[in-house]
């Protein structure tokens, strides 16, 4: 299955959180039997709902879990050129040597890489003047161009991270990751904290770094918009699992997951002065998972089987694949602005 | 009218790069704004990234000391606040909500000793009745109880139940006035709309006012009374949220509602960024001008 042009190569991936509060052993399966893989020049996005384990998924593919978040079972596979590395098999140093050149990671909330007392400036220093590899005045000036690019001004070097707003501080992370111009960049909701008009020229940012590069980007977030406007295919994560997965286009038009039919029928839109139906049920707790599909609890056609059985991931069409035993059944929900006909 | 919040000719001025440097910023430029105390409202403040929307909710909180121009609360300005009891009162009356509801509590900590806190210090309650009776009178209004959040972590609730928990937290020493700054961006859609729900509902039935900071078009179109949209430190336009966002007057305004994404080409790689043309037309005018009433009730900031 396989392909050459396939960058990373993940197989029955599960990763779970395993505690143990007062005796008790907890385990909470935030990333359940997942398989997929990303093509080179590609933007794959990652949708669901909160903690449906999008972060964590995300954080395993970046290789930076930390405890109490293990890898319990599957593999992993990154292909760098002549490169090919199991981040959770492979030497530490080995790991490190591909971050930020290879591979970079934009994580959420964003605070985390950015030390709080040293001025932005040191921190680029820190992470990209090495893996550039260019003399300091072109580092600084590429450093500044790029700054531009994301309607940043190049002033904002000499700021401590406390100093700037939360949306000025994300766009620093976005810039430290993408400067380099790496291969595969992942990215956590990369762009929640921001205005839409800085939005729009970020992702389109993004985008560019990406097809100049011919590099992968894989994102997350919970935003539909912005899938629609990033992402070539996307998959969709429920309870650990993932869904459902396709072309953009075919998954907004035909989705054949009732869960994703709700994720692109619910999306509000300015105008909007009543609520739009939300889904019934509140999202399955991840330590103790129903049995059968997981979304059969809310899912608007479930059957008896599905509270028994596993529906697992299979084609549906052209690179379209859904994990639903009534995938046939699924309608497009009435959705932007078109007719719920005109889309089926 | 008795007026609860008042914010006078407000402006903020930052060193940048450390107290020692000589580079300002101007965070927020000459603000003004009411609420009335009889009229509990939904006053939202959208506008550009690093406007100073955050900026100013810490001045309404407290935090942050204004450098010019007056914010007061109830009738008490920061002058009165030195008075610890003035202070205990206002902190019990305007109330903060926080971002992220998995990033808030932490998961090693049982939610419900959040709360505890907050009716012991802003309460000076000792009793474990009085406690738990204040605890689940918030919980009540959030559409909770005691009995189902008791004793449990913040990955045991799902994520608008723990939004829910946070507001409940905010809610304990009855405040008139909860400042929540991006209390959604961090949630789903359907969440996003429960939470929404669940402010319109806290101003619908207990006269609870709020003051929501949002990136959402959407959401702010939906429940909010009164908008401002900020550009640079400046109010470039304010008033009634429907009139402004139906159709937006200032170019900066003009430009937020043009920018955002919509999915009816999905996937057709039709992302640009935003209109340029627009976008300089919305720079050079920024902070141009005086606010100035229209007859439809809003203000714009024109040349
Ligand atoms: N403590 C501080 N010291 C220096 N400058 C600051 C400080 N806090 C904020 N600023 C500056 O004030 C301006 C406004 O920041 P603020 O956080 O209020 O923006 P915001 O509108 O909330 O933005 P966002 O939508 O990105 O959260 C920015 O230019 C920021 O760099
Ligand atoms: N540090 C942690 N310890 C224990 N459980 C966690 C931790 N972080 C996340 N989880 C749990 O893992 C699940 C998935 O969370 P997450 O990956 O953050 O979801 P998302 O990014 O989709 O909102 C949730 O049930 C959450 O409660
Ligand atoms: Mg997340
Ligand atoms: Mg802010």
């Amino acid at each position: 299955m396989a392909q050459s042009n396939d960058i990373l190569t993940v197989k029955g991936l599960k990763a779970y959180y395993q505690m143990a509060y007062f005796g008790i052993e907890r385990e909470v399966r935030a990333v359940d039997d997942v398989t997929l893989s990303i093509r080179k020049n590609e933007v794959y996005g990652i949708a669901g709902e909160s903690s449906s384990g999008k972060t964590s998924l995300i954080k395993v593919l970046a290789a930076a879990i930390r405890p109490p978040l293990k890898v319990v079972d599957g593999s992993l596979t990154y292909r760098f050129g002549d490169i090919e590395i199991d981040p959770y098999k492979a030497k530490k140093e080995d790991v490190d040597a591909i971050r930020w050149k290879h591979l970079s990671y934009i994580m959420q909330g964003s605070m985390s890489v950015l030390n709080p007392v040293r001025r932005i400036k040191r921190s680029f220093e820190d992470f990209a003047f090495r893996p550039m590899g260019v003399p300091k005045k072109e580092f600084w000036e590429r450093t500044e161009a790029h700054l531009r690019r994301l309607n940043l001004s190049p002033d904002i070097l000499r700021a401590y991270p406390h100093e700037l707003s939360g949306g000025m501080r994300q766009r620093v992370t976005i810039a430290l990751a993408t400067v380099c111009q790496p291969e595969f960049i992942i990215a956590d909701e990369p762009t929640t904290a921001l205005d839409v008009v800085v939005q729009k020229d970020v992702l389109a940012m993004i985008r560019d770094v990406q097809q100049q590069m011919g590099s992968s980007v894989v994102f997350v977030t919970h935003d539909m918009s912005v899938h629609a406007n990033m992402a070539d295919r996307i998959g969709i994560v429920y309870a650990g699992r993932l869904v459902e997965e396709g072309p953009t286009r075919t998954l907004f038009t035909a989705p054949k997951h009732p869960y994703t039919s709700h994720l692109v029928g619910s999306l509000p839109r300015i105008g909007d002065t009543s609520p739009k139906a939300a889904l019934e049920g509140r999202p399955p707790n991840l330590a103790d998972p129903p049995a059968g599909c997981r979304f059969h609890p809310r899912c608007p056609l479930a059957i008896d089987k599905c509270k028994t059985d596993v529906p697992p991931l299979v084609a549906v069409g052209e690179s379209h694949r859904s994990a639903c035993w009534r995938s046939d059944d699924v309608k497009p929900l009435a959705t932007f602005g078109q007719p719920a006909e005109a889309l089926s | 009218m008795t007026t609860l919040l008042d914010v006078r000719n407000v402006s903020k001025r930052f060193a940048m790069g450390g107290i020692l440097s000589r580079q300002y910023t101007d965070a927020v430029i000459d603000v003004s704004f009411a609420l009335e105390s009889e009229k509990p409202e939904i006053f939202t403040i959208i506008g550009e990234s690093g406007s100073g929307k955050t900026t100013l909710a810490r001045m309404i909180l407290g935090l942050e000391e204004p450098s010019d121009g007056d914010i007061t609360f109830e009738g008490t300005g920061a002058a009165d606040r030195k008075n610890r009891k003035v202070r205990l009162q206002f902190m019990r009356r305007v109330q903060p909500v926080f971002q992220n509801p998995f990033e808030a509590f932490n998961p090693l900590k049982q939610v419900d000793r959040y709360l505890d806190a907050t009716a012991r210090t802003l309460l000076g309650l000792k009793g474990k009745a009085e406690i738990e009776k204040s605890m689940d009178d918030a919980l009540q209004k959030v559409g909770l109880s005691y009995r189902e959040i008791k004793g449990r972590y913040a990955h045991e609730l799902s994520g608008g139940q723990l939004q829910r928990v946070a507001i409940a937290r905010a809610l304990i020493p009855n405040p008139a006035l909860l400042i929540a700054d991006e209390p959604v961006s961090m949630v789903d859609a359907s969440l996003r709309m429960s939470i929404v729900n669940l402010l319109k509902d806290l101003r619908d039935n207990f006269g609870v006012s709020v003051i929501y900071i949002t990136h959402d078009l959407a959401t702010a179109y939906y429940i909010s009374d009164r908008l401002i949209i900020m550009q640079k430190g400046y109010v470039v336009e304010m008033g009634p949220a429907r009139t402004v966002l139906d159709a937006p007057q200032h170019p900066y305004s003009q430009l937020l509602k043009a920018s955002v994404l919509s999915v009816d080409d999905a996937g057709q790689g039709n992302l640009k960024p935003a209109d340029r043309a627009m976008a300089e037309a919305a720079w050079a005018k920024s902070g141009e001008g005086k606010l100035t009433p229209r007859d439809d009730g809003r203000m714009v900031r024109v040349g």
